[in-house]
């Protein structure tokens, strides 16, 4: 567990994600905000919105990586006990996907419930 | 055993207290703050999110997990803290893409640029978000 001998794979993965990010974060940033002020009509016609939603995902699948990426190393460098160290990267790995779990069938459920 | 003589004369590692203050060590370390509580605040933006697939309160109804959601985001408060989220967010972003540099076309490392850059990496992030935000909620 944690970066014998995948620590390049790791550090490759950590920069991609984050080049995904610089270009989804700057409008994910700017339509949050917007939706979060549009109610609950107008957020959830806001996620309905075909491009919306796919960018959504990309954007959710893309954070989470690198959120997982990221909490790893925090917990490599300060967690020194080997089985709570243990612990805490499974955790931070089930943490990362539950979020991704949750938030794309969430856009999903929205959008393909506008459409029907 | 006293603890004020040594037997062990080996050097300790010099720790945070020993360095003078830099504008690039203050960036480092807001790098990994932000990016860890932005770990933590994603889970507010995914409660957001699954709270959008139910249904709107009706009349009546007791208070829904939808209610609770749209009510703290559309607060004062809940934009306060929408407008520190973005901040983090973009902090994250500008000093990630810095490391971007440094890693890829290995660009910014003399210490003026890098001092320079960090300074502007807090303006960015406040500016930017305020900047965001209005922009967001008047045009």
């Amino acid at each position: 567990m944690g970066s014998a001998k995948a620590g390049t794979d790791h550090h490759i993965h950590q920069r991609v994600s984050a080049i995904a990010l610089i270009f989804l974060v700057p409008w994910f940033l700017f339509s949050v905000i917007r939706a979060s002020q549009a109610g609950f009509a107008g957020a959830q016609s806001w996620v309905a919105q075909p491009w919306n939603a796919i960018l959504l995902i990309l954007t959710f699948g893309a954070a989470f990586y690198h959120m997982r990426l990221g909490m790893q190393v925090v917990i490599e460098d300060y967690i020194h006990k080997s089985g709570m160290k243990g612990a805490l990267l499974i955790m931070n790995t089930f943490a990362c996907v539950i979020l991704f779990a949750v938030t794309a069938l969430s856009v999903l459920n929205i959008w393909i419930s506008a459409g029907a | 055993m006293s603890s004020g003589d040594r037997t062990d004369p080996r050097p300790l590692s010099p720790h945070l207290q020993v360095w003078r203050f830099h504008l690039t060590m203050h960036a480092s370390i807001m790098h990994r703050i932000t990016g860890s509580a932005l770990y933590f605040g994603s889970a507010l933006i995914a409660a957001w999110i699954f709270a959008l697939t139910l249904s709107p309160q009706a009349d009546g109804d007791a208070p829904s997990f939808f209610w609770l959601i749209e009510m703290v985001i559309t607060s004062i408060p809940g934009q306060i803290i929408l407008v520190l989220w973005a901040a983090a967010v973009l902090f994250h972003l500008a000093n990630g893409i810095r490391h971007l540099l440094w890693d890829g076309p290995r660009i910014g490392f003399d210490p003026k640029t890098a001092s320079t850059w960090s300074a502007f990496n807090f303006l960015f992030a406040v500016f930017g978000a305020i900047g965001l935000w209005a922009a967001a909620s008047f045009i």
